[in-house]
């Protein structure tokens, strides 16, 4: 997919659960919690002093530094995919237990241990293709003005 | 790819039967992911079967209980038999027991479904201990021993007072790891990742309990999940002082793993925590340091008519239920304020026996066993502000039930029951001159 028509950038990592989608990145700064972060029945992000307070990641690329807080982490996002409110791919950073894991029961396409940071690289709404057989994180769209 | 021994390739390939080899499956995945070698052996599981979830109650209909484990606890589709647990597997805290019938918005179908679930699981070898501090109630893993446990406060407790070996385990997990005696070997199963990446120093003396929990909620705020080493003159901590600054360290941060250089296991010495490496460059933990993280636990209050007090998060130790029970004597709760201890049932035999429950429950106070408000998303109706000795519940319970929370002194906590006021004010620190 490198330099194909449309193709902005690409980011080189290891995907740890398998597949391949398309579709809009829902980007955080910061890191997210599943027990006390987020409401599986809506899968939205709950944690009032979140930069995401309030936004659903259902169908989106959730790109985001990690995980944080409780172990039951995993287990919320197993319950998003279990209610039909499943992000679409997750694009992580920090490679933990709980981030690991929690992909993984989630069953979407993850992609993780970059050499370039997704998150300062990638921004919302942007359109991405995750490619997790290949470790690829494909973004599309025009190149902006100036440096990212 | 994970390197599997002959005894794991068997369990994977069906020996065992479809669950075992589904455990594998999700092991397998999961070491993989992780970047793993190799898998650990291990005897001691901390994990969660029984408290009622929406989606696991949707599954339990569908199928029963059988169907809620292969799902949740194994990440599997098929109809498969829940076999007896491989390893000891204990259960950690859930939803209120039966003494909480009647008594909060917590719904009558979640007490019985999990009533329901404790027989399926403890008839499959579950141990129900139902708290989220097992090692206060008999599962003490040795020193150096691979574990498989879920619940931060209880894994960081593990890792560094008793020297065990876990990573932040998760629902299917453990619950793979309950039926085939595996967990991947990876991050705090491996030595060279438990040495200290900070060095803190206090310039104050630890004067108690409260003392204790503004130092973890420090500590936490300041390395996030990295690995602190605290020196100083901190004094001699007790088990509930620890418990309660490793819950407030993983709930600032996400600390896994701490060292007090001549207090906990893996370091003896300072030397001894670092490893090869030097010691980098000391953080300051002082006066300013303390009032800063004590106003922050504060800062959510406005209110100080107080409708509900809670003490024990981590679950309360036999001494704090005694402290509770010695500052109720003779004394009778506010109209307005109600007064919950939570701890495991089996300290609550105890504090029966010694009749401090009599004494909180003459005052009108409650002692709860198995759960806590948190994981039950409950506190009594029409609450607006609460109290608690715990950094941990001060820091979840504002967020999680949208309610106002102030955070002081065992003793300032039964003051607010009893007047229905918050009163609470920070001593003095104890600076080491």
């Amino acid at each position: 997919m490198t330099g194909a028509a449309g193709t902005r950038l690409v980011l080189r990592g290891r995907g740890i659960v398998p597949g391949r989608v398309a579709g809009r990145a829902l980007v955080s700064h910061e890191t997210i919690s599943g027990w006390g972060g987020i409401e599986p029945a809506s899968g939205t992000i709950i944690e009032r002093r979140h930069e995401l307070y309030g936004i659903c990641f259902t169908g989106k690329v959730l790109v985001f530094p990690g995980a944080k807080g409780s172990s039951g982490w995993s287990g919320f996002f197993q319950s998003t995919r279990l209610m039909g409110t499943a992000p679409l791919a997750m694009v992580f950073t920090n490679l933990t237990t709980k981030a690991a894991l929690g992909a993984i029961v989630t069953r979407v396409p993850t992609v993780t241990e970059f050499e370039d940071d997704p998150v300062a690289k990638i921004a919302t709404g942007d359109r991405v293709e995750v490619d997790a057989d290949n470790g690829l994180v494909i973004v599309y769209g025009p190149r902006p003005g100036h440096p990212r | 790819m994970v390197a599997l021994t002959d005894e794991e390739k068997a369990m994977r390939d069906g020996r065992d039967g479809d669950a075992v080899a589904a455990a594998m499956d999700l092991l397998i995945r999961y070491a993989d992911a992780l970047g793993a070698a190799h898998l650990c052996e291990t005897r001691n599981v901390a994990g969660t079967n029984t408290q009622p979830s929406p989606a696991k109650t949707k599954l339990f209909e569908e199928g029963g209980w059988s169907k809620a484990f292969a799902v949740i606890s194994l990440d599997c589709d098929d109809d498969i038999e829940v076999p007896r647990m491989k390893v000891p597997t204990c259960q950690l805290q859930h939803g209120f027991g039966d003494d909480a019938l009647g008594i909060m918005p917590y719904s009558e179908r979640n007490i019985e479904l999990q009533a329901d679930a404790e027989s399926f699981y403890s008839s499959k070898g579950v141990n129900v201990l139902a708290t989220c501090t097992p090692y206060q109630v008999g599962n003490l893993p040795t020193y150096g021993e691979h574990i498989a446990w879920m619940e931060s406060s209880a894994v960081v407790y593990a890792n560094s007072v008793l020297g065990a070996r876990t990573n932040c385990e998760g629902g299917a997990s453990t619950g793979s790891a309950s039926i085939t005696g595996r967990i991947p070997c990876w991050g705090n199963h491996l030595v060279e990742n438990r040495y200290g990446s900070h060095l803190i120093e206090s310039g104050l003396r630890m004067t108690g309990f409260q003392d204790w929990g503004l130092f973890g909620y420090f500590v936490g705020d300041a390395v996030q999940e990295a690995r602190p080493v605290m020196v100083g003159d901190l004094g001699q901590p007790d088990l509930a002082d620890l418990k309660h600054f490793g819950a407030a360290a993983a709930s600032s941060g996400g600390v896994e793993m701490y060292h007090i250089p001549g207090r906990t296991p893996d370091a003896p010495t300072l030397e001894a925590a670092f490893g090869r490496a030097a010691p980098p460059g000391p953080l300051h933990y002082g006066e300013a340091e303390r009032r800063a993280i004590y106003d922050s636990l504060n800062s959510i209050g406005n209110s100080e008519d107080v409708d509900f007090v809670l003490i024990g998060c981590p679950h309360a130790s036999l001494e704090q239920i005694g402290r509770v029970a010695r500052a109720l004597e003779d004394r009778t709760l506010s109209a307005g304020t109600e007064l919950w201890v939570m701890t495991p049932r089996a300290l609550r035999a105890v504090s029966d026996r010694n009749g401090w429950t009599a004494t909180i429950e003459r005052a009108g106070g409650r002692v709860l066993t198995d759960s806590c408000p948190a994981m039950s998303r409950a506190a009594p109706t029409g609450t607006k502000v609460f109290a608690t000795d715990s950094a941990k519940q001060a820091h979840y319970l504002p967020a999680i039930l949208g309610i106002e929370a102030w955070f002081g002194t065992t003793e300032e906590c039964v003051d607010a029951a009893v007047t229905g006021r918050w009163r609470g004010s920070l001593a003095p620190a104890a600076v080491v001159r």
